[in-house]
């Protein structure tokens, strides 16, 4: 498939297009049960080297379970863990070339910032000059020189967060984990820290794998997201198509905000059909890739942002709504406001605030057009 | 300051009154010139100067001394290792019989278990002396040692321990060198405790002990049956002046530790 942008780095990297490429990480039918409760339901996953990878799901969908049998702190039930091409199910932690930076950050507290970065390479038996070494190399690349004697308690959050990373990283792992990294900083910091990490990411080479439920998180610093749900993952993809092409209903909720709206599916052309929903308003245009059957039930899904609101009623969109504004959030730099159709169907719209506030042409009870293109949505079947 | 009403200043009064009164009395008797423990005649310390040249006594102490750091010691390692099996042991069979059971001998009467005790040495034909003495302190300190080191690895964050083992560590590897020195400070008065509680130790060590080894306490209790003696008064004295001085000590110590800790970390900023 042609359509997997990166948009991020300059080359394009989609290692997962190319047929040919061995993954570095292959999860084969793997399942984890914890007693009754099954954390992980046969799954199958790639992960290829250098990406940053990103498990995202709300809490208890298994993401961390996974990272967990990556670390090697847990072992599936059944199923096949492959590093390298190498089944891990059998080594210990200690032995695998994995390491993880834990959401508390795990710092041993007796130690101090340079010998918590020492504390894996001194395992490796290497010498004290190689050893110096990568250390001071470690303490650069996460700008953290003046802080090398200091204590973790005499740290402040970010710096002990850069610790945990610089000493995750010191072993010049084949993969990094890294669980909720940024969970403990404030919304600030944690921008600035996203980067960062992508940053050192793509000078290290590195393959991340990153656990969060923080779906902006995901967005940003990944190459590809797997979102989860009840131990299944329900779509791997780049962020983009993620966000743009879910898959199901479950992921077009999950990820970002998104307007539902249920009815029933005609086709009108090999990749078009109609969707009737509510009485009275006239049906939905939509372009589908799947062949759908005539009078299926589907759920359409379309972005807040796709949606445009007008006073006047647009004439050269396929979708037209006509509705109330009963409510308007606004968040700064876009307003979402919240139109009742007059078959009651509630439909969110967002528009950018591009000019100041005063000039706002939008208020509540105001009576207005909504329209989209009938490519905006995605008619979704599950 | 706050005033302190009437009600308070005299429940204080009492309350401490009650506490210090016979230690007090105890010190001040320890001084008198008198054979005679009751009547007073005058200030001096010939009763101290006494002691030091009293074999019996020092021979004592010194038993007390070795007994209560060699089975303070041992209970430690026993402890310690009890406690990790427990808390981080898993969900094994029999674990909360297991548990239950550690805490017996602190719930146990000391004439239950000393006799208990002797009567094990007696049937395994152990000889009574020093070495019977410490296997008995070695039983009932581990429990000691136990619970306070249980209550610290319950509050130990785990991931630490995982941190160890991802960044290359066996399991012996990783409780050497990142548990044990965080949960240091509690084996550490597991220990101090062990070794007060053998220090103080006369029940079970009078059911233990053999004609050759005789404790502290079983002897001043002895020699006190025979009738009160300055000489004792004396000793008591000095032993008070020790715990007082190491209780102060530790807290002091504990307490400045914490304060430099806080400002540290107010330093640091979030």
């Amino acid at each position: 498939m042609a359509d997997h942008p990166r948009t991020s780095s300059q080359t394009e990297f989609a290692p997962w297009t190319d047929p040919q490429a061995k993954p570095l990480i292959e999860f084969r039918g793997v399942t984890k049960r914890f007693g009754d409760f099954t954390a992980i339901d046969d799954l199958t996953l790639d992960i290829f080297e250098r990406e940053f990878f990103a498990l995202l799901g709300p809490s208890g969908c298994g993401k961390t379970t996974l990272m967990r049998m990556l670390a090697g702190f847990e072992n599936p039930t059944e199923g096949e863990i492959r590093l390298s091409g190498q089944s891990i199910v059998e080594v210990p932690p200690n032995l695998r070339p994995v390491n993880m930076m834990f959401q508390s950050y795990a710092l041993f507290p007796h130690l101090s910032v340079w010998d918590n970065i020492a504390f894996g390479l001194k395992r490796d038996r290497k010498s004290r000059d190689e050893i110096a070494a990568r250390v001071e190399e470690m303490l650069r690349l996460t700008r953290l020189d003046q802080f090398a004697r200091r204590k973790p308690h005499q740290i402040s959050g970010g710096q002990r967060q850069r610790v945990a990373l610089a000493r995750s990283l010191a072993k010049a792992p084949k993969l990094l984990l890294l669980d909720e990294p940024l969970g403990a900083l404030d919304r600030k910091l944690r921008e600035d820290t996203q980067f960062e990490l992508m940053d050192i990411q793509e000078k290290t080479g590195t393959t991340f794998v990153i656990v969060t439920h923080d779906q902006e998180e995901a967005m940003t610093v990944a190459s590809r997201i797997a979102v989860m749900d009840h131990g299944k993952v329900k779509q791997v993809d780049t962020p983009a198509r993620v966000y743009e092409v879910p898959n199901s209903v479950y992921v077009a909720d999950f990820i970002g905000d998104v307007n539902l709206i249920e009815g029933r599916f005609t086709p009108t052309g090999p990749d078009r059909g109609e969707i009737t929903y509510g009485a009275g308003e006239p049906p939905i245009l939509a372009e589908t890739t799947e062949q759908i059957a005539e009078g299926q039930t589907v759920t359409y899904a379309i972005r807040p942002e796709k949606i445009r609101v007008s006073a006047e009623r647009p004439e050269d969109r396929s979708n037209v709504a006509f509705g109330k504004i009963i409510d308007i959030g606004y968040l700064g730099n876009v307003s979402t406001y919240h139109v009742e159709l007059a078959g009651g169907q509630m439909v969110k719209a967002a528009m950018t605030n591009a000019t100041r506030v005063e000039r706002r042409d939008f208020t509540w009870d105001d009576e207005v057009w909504l329209s989209w293109r009938a490519s905006a949505g995605v008619v979704l079947t599950q | 300051m706050r005033r302190i009403s009437w009600f308070n200043a005299t429940s204080l009064t009492l309350g401490f009154a009650f506490l210090y009164l016979p230690m007090i009395v105890l010190i001040v008797y320890s001084f008198n010139s008198n054979k005679l423990v009751t009547v007073w005649a005058g200030f001096s310390t010939k009763w101290y100067g006494e002691l030091f040249h009293n074999e019996a006594f020092l021979d004592a102490a010194w038993v007390t001394l070795r007994v209560a750091v060699v089975s303070s010691t041992l209970a430690t390692v026993l402890g310690t290792a009890a406690a990790y099996v427990l808390v981080r042991g898993g969900r094994f069979f029999g674990r909360t019989l297991f548990s239950g059971m550690l805490y017996a001998p602190l719930v146990m009467p000391d004439v239950i278990l000393g006799l208990s005790l002797l009567l094990l040495f007696i049937s395994v034909g152990l000889d009574r002396g020093m070495l019977t003495i410490i296997l008995a302190h070695t039983t009932f300190s581990m429990a000691y040692v136990a619970v306070v080191v249980t209550s610290r690895l319950v509050a130990f964050d785990r991931s630490l321990e995982e941190a160890a083992l991802d960044l290359g560590c066996t399991r012996w590897d990783a409780f050497k060198s990142v548990t044990l020195p965080i949960i240091a400070p509690a084996v550490i008065s597991g220990w101090l405790l062990g070794f007060t509680l053998s220090l103080d130790d006369l029940v079970i060590a009078s059911f233990t002990s053999g004609p050759s080894s005789t404790t502290l306490p079983i002897k001043i209790f002895s020699a006190v049956r025979l009738g009160v003696s300055p000489e004792i008064n004396a000793l008591s004295a000095i032993l008070i002046a020790i715990v007082t001085v190491g209780v102060i000590t530790t807290s002091l110590v504990s307490k400045r530790a914490i304060t430099k800790r806080q400002r540290e970390e107010n330093r640091a900023g979030p």
